[in-house]
């Protein structure tokens, strides 16, 4: 299976759908351990993010990753900017040149990203943080050899759902030390719904 | 020849903005500008603020950038890579009083390096 224009349009609109619906609880997770502010970032970027793509004319997935990851950097305005912008940015400078992406070419890209977020937040794994989310479904994906729907569906829940028994040593929640045990991390939810947008559009296929 | 030019990031539009009258009420020759809040003005930061910031006070001299929480420094990087301008220092030190201190260097027209060093030895 490769990953294409439409696919990859396709799952930048479904995380938009699934932000948006999941704003206020976003907002809410990040009242608990952070500013409580993430929804509303994510909900203003990603809502830049498919007014920027609508109407545009794509001939690589690189192109529409690379719009979506500046839109993000510029409009969201906290730390998921940066962050899932440089993530974006990655896969589509390892993307590029493919017009239909393949799996390897996917697997490598999703590495790249997680390198530069760590690079960009200067975190590891187990700091609560999405790199969390992040970095297992690499490790998963590594060990298979086509895209899986299910697979990245799964992974990517019990990736955030153990985000709650960790303690924060990266971001605002690294404030609260021991107390921002018992919390998902909002960051790692909303990659949860990237994930699964990206699952519904494997399925959804061309 | 111009001073060192001084940019203050933070969350919020009225601190930065606040930081940057103090100096300029403080310090006579200083070339400052303030990147707060996000595009519409809320708590956050914003890539393109903090460029067109960094943008204005830059000269051969160089700049100091000062930054408060969290996403104020990723962006502050991304946006010194994006610039890639020459001269152009992070500083790792409280905003209001290393601000200050460097407005008080570069009014005095200490190089850039020389105002690095400055805030080095008193934050360190
Ligand atoms: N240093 C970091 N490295 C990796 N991920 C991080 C880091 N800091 C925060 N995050 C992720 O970002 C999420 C918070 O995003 P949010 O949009 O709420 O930014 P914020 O922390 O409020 O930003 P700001 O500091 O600008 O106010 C966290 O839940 C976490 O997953
Ligand atoms: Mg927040």
């Amino acid at each position: 299976m490769t990953f294409t224009v439409e696919q990859a349009i396709n799952w930048l609109t479904k995380s938009n759908e699934k932000i948006q619906k999941n704003k206020d609880y976003l907002s809410e997770l990040d009242q608990a351990i952070g500013d409580g502010d993430h929804g509303i970032n994510m909900a203003r970027g990603f809502d830049e993010v498919v007014k920027k793509l609508d109407g545009n004319d794509y001939e690589q997935v690189a192109d529409v990753l690379k719009d979506a990851a500046m839109t993000l950097m510029s409009k969201v305005g906290g730390a998921s900017g940066p962050l899932f912008g440089t993530a974006f940015l990655k896969i589509s400078m390892a993307v590029k040149g493919e017009e239909a992406v393949t799996f390897g070419t996917f697997v490598k890209a999703l590495e790249d990203a997680v390198a530069g977020v760590k690079q960009r937040g200067k975190a590891e794994e187990g700091e609560k943080t999405m790199i969390d989310v992040w970095s297992p479904m690499v490790e998963r994906m590594k060990a298979a050899d086509d895209f899986d729907a299910s697979v990245i569906r799964d992974n990517a829940k019990s990736s955030m759902e153990a985000t709650k028994d960790i303690v924060a040593t990266k971001g605002r929640a690294a404030y609260l030390k021991e107390r921002s045990k018992g919390h998902l991390d909002p960051g790692s939810v909303s990659s949860y719904y990237i994930f699964e947008a990206l699952a519904e559009s494997l399925e959804e296929g061309a | 020849m111009a001073n060192v030019g001084i940019v203050i990031i933070s969350h919020s539009e009225k601190v930065a903005d606040g930081v940057k009258d103090i100096l300029e009420q403080a310090v006579g020759q200083v070339t400052v500008e303030s990147a707060g809040g996000t595009e519409d003005g809320e708590i956050g930061t914003s890539l393109e603020k903090i460029q067109g910031a960094i943008e204005n006070v830059h000269s051969a001299q160089g700049t100091v950038v000062f930054y408060d929480l969290g996403s104020a420094k990723m962006n502050a990087e991304i946006a010194i890579e994006m610039l890639e301008l020459e001269n152009v220092h992070l500083a790792e030190a409280p905003v209001l009083e290393g601000a200050y201190l460097a407005a008080v260097e570069a009014s005095m027209g200490s190089a850039l390096d020389e105002v690095v060093k400055a805030l080095e030895k008193e934050f360190k």
